[in-house]
């Protein structure tokens, strides 16, 4: 610790901050622009300049860049000193020589660091009369909008674009006050990680072009704290609605988990919520003929069908919350629920569910993977299943500078010294995967086996480091040596992490990361273990089955309804045809009768006889438990019956409770959300904390509710005057302590507004998404209430028997004729609710088959060639990708895209050239 | 440039020749090499550091920064890893043309500069970074490494020694700042030849990271003369002129009789230099005020030039040596014509990542050019006025605009009246 003299008073800092760092942190407003918390400092802008004093008695100091400065104990120095303030607001004068001052119509304002930074400073007259540079913009992709106009050279875009995402298409041209920030000509941003540039630029150069279609003003949105949808990994996200749409996603900080970054697909894939063939009625069919009816005759037509079931099973889902798929358990019965992963899946999820709850070693959050100094990344394209954790692996790459740096008492936060030191250095990452990956670039080394071999690899590794793990018999000799060297690798690291995931569809794969895990952790390595697992809430919809889950597969459940044994299936957000193949759902349908809870028309939806419109995560309360297993609560963002009287849009578990209770003709038990949760809290032991997840809806601050809308919103009178000038009351939420309003709690004071239930980033004088800094404990760090979610499973301390997995696989070799089928994910496109995004189904790929060029000659067949590919029961012609990485006797076959059927990993496929006659 | 200097007095031009520079062997008769030989088989490399430090030298691209003492900083001893040496040829300050004297005259006399100072860090590469338009300096230099490299100067295990050093010329692309010694290693790793924060300094983690040290071609080329004659003899030079030791390379360009570049001992007057060597102004015209080192030191008056032209005694008056090469303004220029062209020059080379200095010099020269054109309002001297301290030292990145601030400070000093004449009268003035 460190004493510093602000303005004459002393305050304790980290003396391994910086000036603004510790000024930020105490709550002192200083305005920035080059200077990120993620992003550390260059000194470019200028713009943090305090007066620095040699001691309390020099009256005459210095300017310095807060930024650049260090919080030495015994710093004395002054934000309000009359020189450094002049010089401030000249700076900005400087900025906006070339800035078009166009805020009325920049999508920016309203939360434009620009805009905050000038008011802060005090800049309000222009001097420069002179011309203005201009530029021509880019089309950089469906995402990201680009208007250089408005460009203040503050470098932060490409800082974050190369130096901490890695992409390599954006980069910064041209000299002088001529400085240009774009691509080499137009182009889709190559990086996954781009759409985070919206928020990176401090003004309206980069701005989020989905949101440009739709716009509104960031205080005319409504928000709600909510949680990304699109992968396993739980980043908090602010979804703001106005007009009964959603508008955009912004990044909702959390300390623990995404902090201040999320992936494109997370920010960018909420268009399936607008979508108009989302079924908003109840429907019903009579008579072969399906219409809209009043939810309380399809409550009663679904009640009928249930009561005259033979046995009626309910399919849940891991794209649902705890408390739906839990709604659905309590109206089928336990030994009737199913948790609606496709079979394998849900094995696989089982076994990570196996290894969280064994407790044998830690698993990390996000933001405790960027701090691993050695990774093995074994069998999942992380890019593509969990793309966030690449962006967290990237700075545990990054992270050989910062230690470089401190062999020469460089402090990490000198951004530009530390990559000057590191130059090309990274943590050694082994990725050792199916098909080549996109952080190949940060690889010590890349193996590319088929999954039997990557297990082996793996169970060789753990072997490697403890003799008490199996061995591997009859390794080739290349995979020996290569796993010699990782577990020496891993062995000499501090922070080993090893990442493993379902994504290969291999349960093998995943014993085997356990297994090096808990190797190194038998020898005393302090390791952490991560594991992708497919949905946002994979991990807790598996927590909900019964333990005898080979019996809960959902290959059982179509056997029960094919074989008649069910007659009647209650489908909870989920659609079968993306979990088995088409022939057997099918086969299940036909003899069963259907009642689909969704907020999508999906096709098994489309096959229903009762469709009841559920909620999408922005009408709905939940918990999902994300990969970590941590619990975390999505919040509704807006009532959709508010602008349409006739939407029957309810949260899916009000609908399953409502239908329990007219089958048992019993009241409606829970009331509100909060009732659900603490039942499925009670009915699982492992689950008793989800209750924490988020204060519940009884929770006041100074005895009020916390507003969803900004203080400013405006237009409330006039917004739904095309349906009736009467003002209505604004909706009531029992569910939750958020208010539909702007009226309600807005502070951000310490120790005020619980984390997970902080709707949206605002601070007086800060509008930008960098307002989070009057929420953290220390600037970039965690939040002051603590970061939201409770992590239900912590690691044993002592680990009991060692508990080594034993089933090493058989090594793979290419059989002549026959391809093991292996699925390669699309971050555009394999996740199913995104792709029904147009801007992300713009950027998802076509369906595909992919072949090791080798075996494609072999075939007689090149690039773009059409093949027949056969499956047991279905056949489908597909053009053809070679894919050198790719081992032989391997077909690749995009997983989840629309237009192509469900393929169990590892089928064994047929493949022949087409004819044209 | 005479043929006939002594080496005695003129060590660093009395070979030069800038027809036919003297080849290895021509160099080598001249007395080269002859230092290296000394250094590498008499000398342990702190010696050479030792030495440079007590001869006083300065370095001679404008800061004057104690050499030996930079070199002093470098982390020595077996386990120091890779080091570098640069030279900064990046010669491209308005007015200055001595390195390219240097290098073109006598290109062996820094190969050898080159490799004692190269000796005396343990360096492992050496690398002259080269403004792109020398080319006749990058081919003669080129040559001259070759001659040395097969003489065994350059190499696995020179003279013997276990010490091995290589040596390249790059040419640089053009850019001003690529003469700020942190913005010339980014250049050198082909980056944006943006300057780095300082501390690290280059001592510590200069190119690729590694410990470098980056002299300028005058400074390196005195090496092997004090290496060989010692600290005594270079103090010697200046002649009890100055303070500083050795000599300097001075020269003038403007509308003066003589323009060139002379090797005088250091603290010559600048009224010897401008009036002696260089002849004075030519016929009919009046000396008004002159740079003493380049475009970014402040304006002086005639009343200054018998002012010795050293570190300290310029620094005294309010300006800075600088490099030493005098540019001379006459009674007959437009002052404020001279400024704009000097800012136009500052504005377009900023490296463009500060922002007083990217969008602050632009605008200082708009304002000038319209009180060029007598279109200046009211306010815009105080504008001009507060450019010179938004844009001073400490509140940009680099030197590069308070540099570029330095000629404009000290002409709204000395002639205030030929701004104010720029402003535009309301109409009713002006009819009046």
């Amino acid at each position: 610790m460190a004493t510093i003299h602000i303005d004459g008073k002393p305050y304790e800092v980290e003396a391994d901050d910086n000036l603004l760092h510790a000024c930020l942190s105490l709550g002192f407003d200083l305005p920035y622009f080059c200077w990120h918390p993620a992003l550390g400092s260059v000194g470019a802008c200028r713009q943090c300049a305090v007066k620095q004093f040699r001691d309390e008695n020099d009256r005459q100091g210095r300017i310095v860049m807060s930024c650049m400065t260090p919080a030495t104990d015994g710093t004395f120095l002054s934000i309000d000193d009359p020189e450094a303030r002049a010089f401030r607001a000249g700076v900005i004068e400087y900025l906006m020589t070339n800035h078009p001052h166009d805020c009325p119509v920049c999508e920016e304002g309203g939360h434009c660091h620009l805009q905050d930074m000038t008011v802060m400073t005090g800049h309000v007259a222009r001097r420069y009369r002179f011309t203005k540079r201009t530029h021509l913009n880019q089309y950089l992709g469906p995402f990201v909008n680009h208007e250089m106009n408005r460009c203040i050279a503050c470098y932060r875009c490409v800082r974050y674009y190369k130096d901490y995402a890695g992409g390599t298409d954006l980069g910064v041209f041209g000299t002088a006050a001529n400085v240009y920030f774009g691509r080499e000509t137009d182009g889709v941003l190559e990086s996954e990680f781009a759409g985070n540039l919206t928020e990176v630029c401090p003004t309206g150069v980069f701005t989020d072009k989905t949101h440009g279609e739709h716009y509104t003003r960031k205080w005319d949105l409504q928000f709600a704290p909510s949680v990304c949808q699109h992968c396993a990994l739980g980043c908090n996200v602010s979804p703001g609605e106005r007009y009964g749409e959603i508008r955009r996603i912004e990044n909702r900080y959390n300390g623990s988990v995404n902090h201040y970054f999320l992936c494109d697909r997370g920010r960018f894939g909420y268009g399936f919520v607008n979508r108009k063939d989302r079924p908003r009625r109840a429907l019903a069919r009579r008579d072969g003929e399906r219409r809209a009816v009043a939810p309380g005759e399809a409550l009663a037509h679904a009640a009928n069908l249930l009561k005259s079931a033979r046995r009626a099973i309910g399919i849940g889902s891991p794209r649902a919350s705890l408390e739906a798929n839990f709604a659905l358990r309590a109206l089928v019965g336990a030994e009737n629920f199913f948790d609606g992963h496709a079979a394998l899946e849900g094995a696989l999820v089982a076994r990570a569910v196996q290894i969280l709850r064994q407790g044998q070693v830690r698993i990390p959050s996000l933001r405790v993977m960027e701090h691993a100094d050695a990774v093995l990344v074994l069998g999942e394209d992380v890019t593509n299943t969990a793309p966030r954790i690449a962006l967290a692996l990237r700075q545990a790459a990054r992270g050989k500078q910062a230690a470089l740096a401190a062999e020469r008492h460089i402090p990490a936060w000198q951004a530009a010294a530390l990559a000057d030191i590191g130059q090309q250095q990274k943590n050694p990452i082994f990725v050792a995967t199916v098909d080549a990956t996109r952080i190949d670039d940060l690889a010590v080394e890349t193996l590319r086996e088929a999954p039997d071999n990557l297990a082996r690899l793996g169970f060789a590794v753990a072997h490697a480091i403890d003799p008490n793990a199996p061995a591997v018999a009859g390794l080739a000799a290349p995979l020996a040596a290569a796993a010699q060297r990782i577990a020496q690798t891993l062995l000499a690291a501090e922070r080993p992490l090893v990442v493993s995931g379902t994504g290969c569809g291999s349960a093998c794969v995943l014993e085997a990361a356990a297994n090096v895990a808990c190797a190194l952790k038998a020898r005393g390595k302090k390791v952490e273990l991560a594991l992708a697992v497919p949905e946002v809430n994979s991990i807790g919809a598996a927590l909900l089955q019964p333990a005898d889950a080979a019996a809960h597969d959902l290959e059982h459940a179509l056997q029960l309804l094919a074989s008649g044994a069910a007659d009647v299936a209650v489908v909870l957000e989920n659609d079968l045809y993306r979990r088995a193949p088409r022939t057997r759902v099918e086969a299940a349908l036909k003899n069963a009768r259907l009642i689909v809870l969704d907020h999508q028309m999906t096709a098994t939806a489309e096959a229903a006889e009762v469709v009841l419109p559920a909620g999408s995560f922005a009408e709905d309360d939940g918990t999902v438990v994300n990969h970590e297993g941590r619990a975390q609560r999505y919040f509704q963002v807006y009532d959709p019956t508010y602008y349409d009287a006739g939407a029957a849009v309810r949260p899916g578990w009000a609908w399953l409770m409502d239908l329990r209770a007219q089958l048992h003709q019993i009241a409606p038990d829970w009331g509100h959300f909060d009732a659900v949760t603490a039942a499925t809290a009670q009915a699982f032991p492992e689950l008793a904390r989800i209750v924490e997840a988020a204060p519940n809806a009884r929770f006041r601050l100074r005895g009020l509710r916390i507003a969803r809308e900004p203080h400013r919103y405006s237009g409330r009178t006039a917004m739904r005057a095309h349906l009736s000038v009467h003002e209505p009351r604004a909706p009531q939420d029992p569910d939750s302590a958020l208010a539909y309003s702007m009226e309600g709690h807005h502070g951000y004071e310490a120790g005020e507004r619980p984390a997970a239930l902080t709707p949206y980033a605002w601070a007086p004088g800060w509008n930008s998404p960098q307002a989070w800094n009057k929420f953290q404990a220390e600037v970039g760090g965690h939040l002051r209430t603590g970061d939201a979610g409770v992590r239900l499973f912590e690691p044993l301390a002592h680990s009991t028997s060692q508990g080594y997995f034993a089933r090493v696989p058989e090594a793979f070799v290419p059989q002549p004729g026959v391809w093991r089928h292996v699925p390669l994910w699309h971050i555009y496109g394999s996740e199913e609710q995104s792709a029904r995004a147009a801007p992300v189904a713009e950027l998802a790929p076509k369906p595909y088959v992919a072949l090791n060029p080798a075996d494609a000659q072999t075939l007689g067949v090149g690039e773009n060639m059409l093949l027949d590919v056969s499956l047991p029961g279905t056949a489908l012609r597909l053009p053809l990708k070679l894919k050198p990485a790719l081992p032989r006797g391997l077909v690749g076959l995009p997983a989840g895209l629309a237009g192509m059927p469900y393929v169990a990993p590892g089928t064994a496929v047929q493949l022949s050239r087409v004819n044209v006659a | 440039m005479s043929a006939r200097l002594s080496p005695e007095t003129h060590p660093l031009t009395a070979r030069i020749d800038l027809a036919a520079p003297l080849d290895r062997k021509g160099y080598e008769a001249a007395g080269g090499y002859r230092a290296l030989r000394k250094a590498v088989k008499e000398m342990a490399p702190g010696d050479i550091t030792k030495l440079v430090k007590d001869s006083n030298l300065r370095g001679r691209g404008g800061a004057g920064f104690p050499t030996g003492v930079k070199w002093g900083l470098v982390p020595m001893g077996p386990d120091a890893g890779r080091k570098y040496l640069v030279c900064n040829a990046d010669e491209m300050e308005p007015g200055t043309f001595k390195d390219r004297l240097l290098m073109e005259g006598d290109p062996h006399q820094l190969v050898e500069g080159m490799i004692v100072a190269g000796y005396a860090l343990q360096a492992t590469r050496g690398y002259i970074f080269l403004r792109g338009e020398y080319v006749l300096a990058a081919e003669r230099l080129n040559r001259a490494i070759a001659e040395a490299q097969a003489a065994g100067y350059l190499g696995k295990n020179i003279l013997g020694s276990p010490w091995s050093y290589e040596l390249f010329v790059h040419t640089g692309a053009g850019r001003y700042i690529c003469g700020e010694e942190t913005a010339l290693l980014n250049s050198l790793e082909g980056k944006r030849a943006n300057p780095r924060a300082k501390p690290p300094f280059p001592q510590i983690a200069g190119l690729w990271g590694r410990p470098t040290v980056v002299n300028n071609v005058e400074t390196l080329c005195n090496v092997p003369h004090i290496v060989q004659n010692g600290a005594a003899w270079f103090h010697g030079l200046s002649q009890g002129k100055s303070k500083d030791a050795g000599t300097k390379l001075y020269g003038v360009s403007g509308r003066v009789k003589r323009p060139g570049c002379w090797e005088l001992p250091f603290g010559a007057t600048a009224r010897e230099i401008v009036e002696e060597h260089a002849g004075g102004l030519q016929d009919g015209l009046k000396l008004k005020c002159w740079l003493p080192g380049g475009a970014s030191t402040d304006f002086l008056l005639p009343e200054h030039l018998d002012l010795a032209m050293d570190f300290d005694t310029i620094a005294k008056a309010g300006s800075r040596l600088g490099t030493g090469l005098i540019t001379v303004v006459d009674d007959r220029q437009n002052l404020l014509a001279v400024l704009r062209n000097l800012e136009e020059f500052f504005a377009r080379e900023s490296c463009g990542w500060c922002t007083p200095c990217r969008d602050g010099l632009p605008w200082t020269e708009k304002l000038l050019a319209a009180l060029m054109r007598g279109e200046g309002r009211p306010g815009d001297l105080e504008a001009l006025e507060q450019m010179t301290r938004f844009l001073g030292p400490g509140r940009t990145f680099c030197a590069h605009a308070p540099g570029a601030m330095e000629p404009l400070q000290s002409a709204l000093k000395y002639f205030r009246a030929e701004f104010e004449a720029g402003i535009a009268r309301p109409p009713a003035q002006a009819a009046a």
